[in-house]
């Protein structure tokens, strides 16, 4: 007789768990002008998390809005030292309003974490991420871990306006050099970027490439992944019911081996090789 | 001591709470203990390979969602090498749901997946994803009894027929089903449903139409299992919104032998486990021993027919 199964298979979660639990609301700020960070007094069982991963929140009904269908974010942050889990959102729709709604002290049922995160490989000693707008809050935990690993990080950190720049100070003080482009100086176009990771390519400082959420950015990447024979990963989005793998909601496409095939974000990803994701 | 044990024909279930096809796998086991439910139903194969739908494949409505994921599957062989291993290994019995287009497929795969390891079948007739404008054999008592029919010759294993309420003619499909040699009714699969995004103006799903399933649901399938319990002698499963112990004791009064829980599980992953412990609770509570003191003991004595079996529009 089989007991309470813990590792289901290669794609099951970071520590091969996942828990649905009650956690308290510590603060739920606005960071800025788009975003607001929640920050969670959390057990300890869920803050054994791989960066990348994600957590599936189950959104407050309130008198203002009825989310019915748990809610996928990433992970911002997690300090098992400190019992908290972070999140970093942008108010866009009706889960958001009634995240935005949480007070300090509310309960909040969460479960997680869930997913395959990014890799940092033995090779992989110079990392260069891409990201834009609450993009950079995935991206994050990949900072914090490459400064414990003690790999170097370039972070190009773009957003509409400096203003509204993520997350700066948070990968400066993960000790990554990290280049700022924006809309508002004209300096967040495809081209710019391009420049810039070729200039690092060509002085030897990329091993491997990382992003996440955009159609535009993975084409970029991928173009100069193949040229110059640099590997990434690119966390992906899709609209989720389960989060665990069981309904089959939340697949996309991939190349691999000369064959298209469809994979769950949830279970199979989020995280996924950078040549083999397609664009949509 | 209460008693959640309940008899399927040949089956005895420790408890009477099982997941709904298509919201429960393997994947579960990282989340609940799956040995504290009744059953394992898989989600429905066909005997090839089928890719499903296009995305968007869920959507929310104000309290429940649409789905149109499509069945996809990796066929068979993969099936049985893989998956019933898997739950081979568990002291619960496992009830595979299976799909096909036609009468013949549904039997080739009915007799395929007859192997050691299966305890049930559930037939799939009702599901509103596979077929164009979500017709199901189970709208129609003649397409129910044909298929029925067929696969009672293909397994000597217990069949579950998954009835829809797409039907205007529900205890006539019930009655059909028993007739073919069916060993229980699952009632019932989701109801075909549509959603507009008003700024876009597109269908809210990949395939246009698809599948309602959650609390809203409930009044509708427990009205169906209402109606099939009162005319059929073979078990009654319940199924459709069932989230608390409550729903399912009002299941069980209608006269459900055992219940599904499915979209629950989306919103809660603990849910069927935190159902089973609640449900002792609440008979321990009521001083009911035994689940037979529930089942079926709707007082309806003073309604009349007419009004019971009103038929609703298709």
């Amino acid at each position: 007789m089989k007991q309470f199964d813990k590792s289901v298979g290669v794609s099951s979660s970071a520590n091969g768990e996942a828990f649905e639990v009650e956690t308290r609301v510590k603060s739920n700020d606005e960071v800025n002008g788009e975003y607001r960070l929640l920050i969670l007094d959390a057990p300890q069982k869920v803050l054994d998390c791989q960066p990348g991963q994600f957590f599936h929140l189950l959104c407050p009904v309130t008198s203002q809005n009825a989310p019915y269908l748990r809610r996928p974010m990433s992970i911002y942050g997690f300090y098992p030292e400190k019992s908290e889990l972070h999140f970093l959102y942008k108010v866009t729709g009706e889960g958001t309003r009634a995240l935005a709604e949480l007070l300090p002290g509310d309960t909040f049922n969460v479960l997680g974490p869930l997913g395959k995160g990014y890799s940092i490989r033995d090779d992989w000693q110079q990392l260069l991420l891409v990201a834009r707008g609450v993009g950079l809050a995935t991206l994050a935990p990949l900072a914090q871990e490459a400064q414990r690993r003690g790999r170097k990080l370039t972070a190009i950190c773009s957003a509409r306006s400096p203003e509204v720049l993520m997350s700066v100070e948070l990968f400066r003080e993960m000790g990554a050099e990290v280049i700022t482009v924006t809309d508002a100086e004209g300096s967040s176009g495809m081209e710019n970027i391009k420049a810039i990771i070729q200039d690092k390519i060509g002085a030897g400082e990329v091993d491997a490439l990382y992003t996440c959420g955009s159609n535009r950015m993975l084409t970029l990447l991928q173009e100069i992944g193949a040229e110059h024979g640099i590997p990434g990963e690119i966390a992906l989005e899709q609209q989720m019911a389960c989060g665990l793998g069981m309904c089959q909601c939340c697949v996309r496409s991939f190349r691999r081996n000369n064959q298209i095939v469809h994979e769950r974000v949830c279970r199979e990803g989020p995280v996924f090789d950078m040549q083999e994701a397609m664009g949509w | 001591m209460v008693d959640l044990t309940t008899k399927l024909g040949t089956i005895t279930l420790k408890n009477p709470i099982m997941p709904a096809s298509g919201t429960f796998s393997e994947d579960l086991a990282g989340v609940i203990d799956m040995n504290a439910l009744g059953a394992h139903v898989t989600k429905t194969i066909t005997y090839e390979k089928r890719g499903g739908n296009p995305t968007p494949r869920v959507c929310e409505v104000r309290g429940s969602m649409l789905n149109s994921i499509g069945i996809p599957s990796k066929g068979i062989n993969h099936f049985i090498q893989n998956v019933v291993p898997y739950y081979r290994d568990y002291d619960v019995p496992l009830v595979v749901s299976i799909s096909a287009h036609n009468a013949d497929d549904f039997a080739r795969i009915c007799e395929a997946i007859t192997v050691p390891g299966v305890d049930a079948i559930e037939i799939n007739i009702s599901c509103p994803n596979i077929e164009d404008n979500g017709k199901a054999f189970a709208m129609r008592p003649s397409s129910t009894q044909q298929v029925m029919t067929k696969l009672r010759g293909a397994s000597d294993l217990p069949l579950w027929a998954k009835l829809s309420p797409n039907t205007g003619e529900t205890v006539e499909v019930a009655l059909a089903a028993q007739e073919a040699g069916a060993d229980a009714l699952v009632v019932s699969n989701t109801l075909l449903s549509m959603a507009i995004d008003i700024q876009s103006r597109k269908p809210k799903l990949g395939n246009l139409m698809g599948g309602l399933s959650g609390p809203s649901l409930k009044p509708i399938s427990l009205r169906m299992a209402y109606q099939c319990a009162k005319v059929v002698d073979i078990p009654v499963i319940g199924c459709g919104g069932i989230s608390t112990v409550e729903d399912v004791v009002e299941y069980l009064i209608a006269g459900a032998s055992a219940v599904q829980v499915g979209t629950a599980t989306f919103i809660n992953p603990t849910a069927m486990p935190n159902i089973i412990s609640g449900l002792e609770a609440y008979m321990t509570k009521h001083g009911i021993a035994d689940l037979s003191e529930l089942i079926g003991s709707v007082r309806d004595d003073d309604a009349a027919d007419a009004v019971v079996f009103m038929e609703t529009a298709p």
